[in-house]
């Protein structure tokens, strides 16, 4: 949170397109087999941008996330993160070695539909693993940051549970302050409400919607329309695995200049009414 | 004279072996835990090849019957120019055949891990061995520990194998005890008591980690 509120403060109501870009995606594609999930991809993300990428199921949300942090080799195209590129050995078409992507997935924070927690460990420990044991930082020091996250996103009382022991959305809460604790220039969010029951969503939304206003650097995929309206400082449309729109949110939910938009936002309209 | 009276008597004979084999079970359990664990990672592997070849070990280790595999190494290999003393036979016997029945049930608790958990690992940049280690392995031995009981206990049968290699364990004290004092009944009864207490021993540790791995899974 520290690093957010230095990136936040000193130009809080600038446009976002002044600011740097922190991931660039190019042509990215990806097929399973026959099946091609991703068709020449390509959008930008400036620092401080929150930006919701929505679409009907199957659409290749998903994919595209994990095809950002090479959880998923894309076929083609490339992934730049602050200017450097992922999977992909500079100046060669080799696939970076382990460590080498690992070092730079240190860089994107991500958050799991089902929270991807690891069980064994406790709330705090969940936290402090990876800047302990990954970035190699002072225990004692990761761990002052580490409570202090888990107190803002409302767990102080939770620290030295076990995962188990917690709600859908105490957990995902969990998984976002996992993310920040390694300090990294963008969160990938995969559905983080998803698979909350529909009481516990808010509480997630809430967190999101505060590092959104701080000025974190987030990509969402989500189903919530309303969050993405309020909190969004883009929104990336996908079917059928390629961008069909790309607009702010005023614009792409009052005026969706796309057939397959409109379609897509009337079957939510009806859904909520 | 009562023969459990003549058992208690020359008692010492069966401490020694239920030592001996409280011991050979220890170092037989631990080096078949750590070998497994090993084991399992190329039970895992992507690549076919190195697959294949670990399911092989599998495979060739439960289809041979314990007795012959110790029969293989202690009067088989000397042909070969490997001789092992009967006690050094005796242990790498215990933890070659008994890895691999770790190695399969490791392998089957990794597999049915949820894997969300192994990309947040490799998304927050862990990777190779440090995965293994701190995020794969932990939450599979917490939950295979109940079939770790088992195999335990199976060691703990199969450690008395070792008599027919003259390994000074547990069943070779008892037939000693019995051919040397005709007290067949009350000796091999002493031994099946404390095999049985070994047995109840794991069994409760089992039960008793089971309990803290609860919250943990």
């Amino acid at each position: 949170m520290h690093a957010m509120a230095e990136k936040a403060s000193p130009m809080p109501m600038v446009e976002p397109i002044a600011q740097p870009v922190v991931l660039d995606v190019n042509g990215v594609s990806k097929s399973f087999g026959a099946n091609t999930v991703l068709r020449d991809i390509s959008f930008k993300v400036h620092r401080s941008e929150t930006v919701c990428l929505l679409g009907p199921s199957g659409s290749g949300k998903s994919t595209l996330l994990r095809c950002i942090n090479w959880l998923e080799e894309p076929d083609g195209g490339t992934v730049l993160l602050g200017g450097r590129r992922i999977g992909v050995r500079p100046g060669t078409n080799l696939r970076m070695t382990d460590r080498d992507l690992a070092a730079i997935r240190t860089r994107i924070g991500m958050v799991f539909q089902h929270f991807a927690l690891w069980p064994h460990m406790t709330v705090l420990q969940n936290v402090m693993e990876a800047p302990v044991h990954v970035l190699k930082r002072d225990k004692r020091e990761v761990r002052k940051e580490a409570e202090a996250l888990l107190r803002r996103v409302g767990l102080a009382d939770k620290m030295d549970s076990f995962p188990a022991r917690l709600s859908g959305g105490q957990k995902q809460r969990v998984g976002i302050a996992r993310s920040l604790a390694m300090k990294p220039d963008l969160i990938l969010f995969d559905e983080p409400t998803s698979s909350l029951d529909p009481e516990l969503v808010g509480e997630v939304l809430t967190v999101m919607q505060d590092l959104a206003r701080e000025g974190l650097t987030m990509v969402v995929v989500t189903h919530e329309m309303s969050f993405a309206r309020d909190v969004a400082s883009r929104v990336v449309f996908m079917d059928k695995g390629q961008i069909v729109e790309t607009g702010n949110p005023d614009q792409f939910f009052r005026t969706p200049q796309t057939e397959r938009a409109r379609q897509f936002l009337a079957r939510y309209a009806a859904r909520d009414r | 004279m009562n023969e459990f009276a003549v058992v208690w008597q020359h008692r010492d004979m069966i401490v020694t072996g239920f030592e001996n084999t409280l011991i050979i079970v220890a170092l037989g359990a631990t080096g078949a835990l750590v070998l497994g664990a090993l084991l399992a990672v190329p039970l895992m592997a992507r690549q076919r090849a190195i697959r294949a070849a670990a399911t092989a070990y599998v495979d060739a280790m439960r289809c041979v019957p314990f007795l012959l595999f110790v029969y293989l190494i202690y009067y088989g290999l000397p042909s070969l120019g490997l001789r092992f003393d009967n006690w050094s036979t005796g242990i790498a016997a215990l933890v070659l055949y008994n890895s691999a029945y770790m190695g399969e049930l490791l392998r089957a608790a990794w597999a049915d891990m949820p894997h969300e958990q192994i990309e947040a690992g490799y998304a927050f940049g862990f990777s190779g061995l440090q995965l293994f280690r701190r995020i794969i392995l932990p939450p599979v031995l917490l939950s295979a520990l109940p079939l770790i009981g088992n195999q335990l206990i199976q060691i703990v049968k199969d450690s008395a194998f070792l008599t027919i290699i003259a390994v000074a364990e547990l069943t070779h004290e008892a037939t000693a005890m019995q051919t040397t004092y005709f007290v067949p009944f009350a000796s091999f009864i002493a031994a099946v008591a404390l095999y049985w207490v070994t047995c109840i021993g794991i069994e409760g540790t089992v039960g008793y980690l089971n309990r803290f791995a609860e919250e943990r899974r």
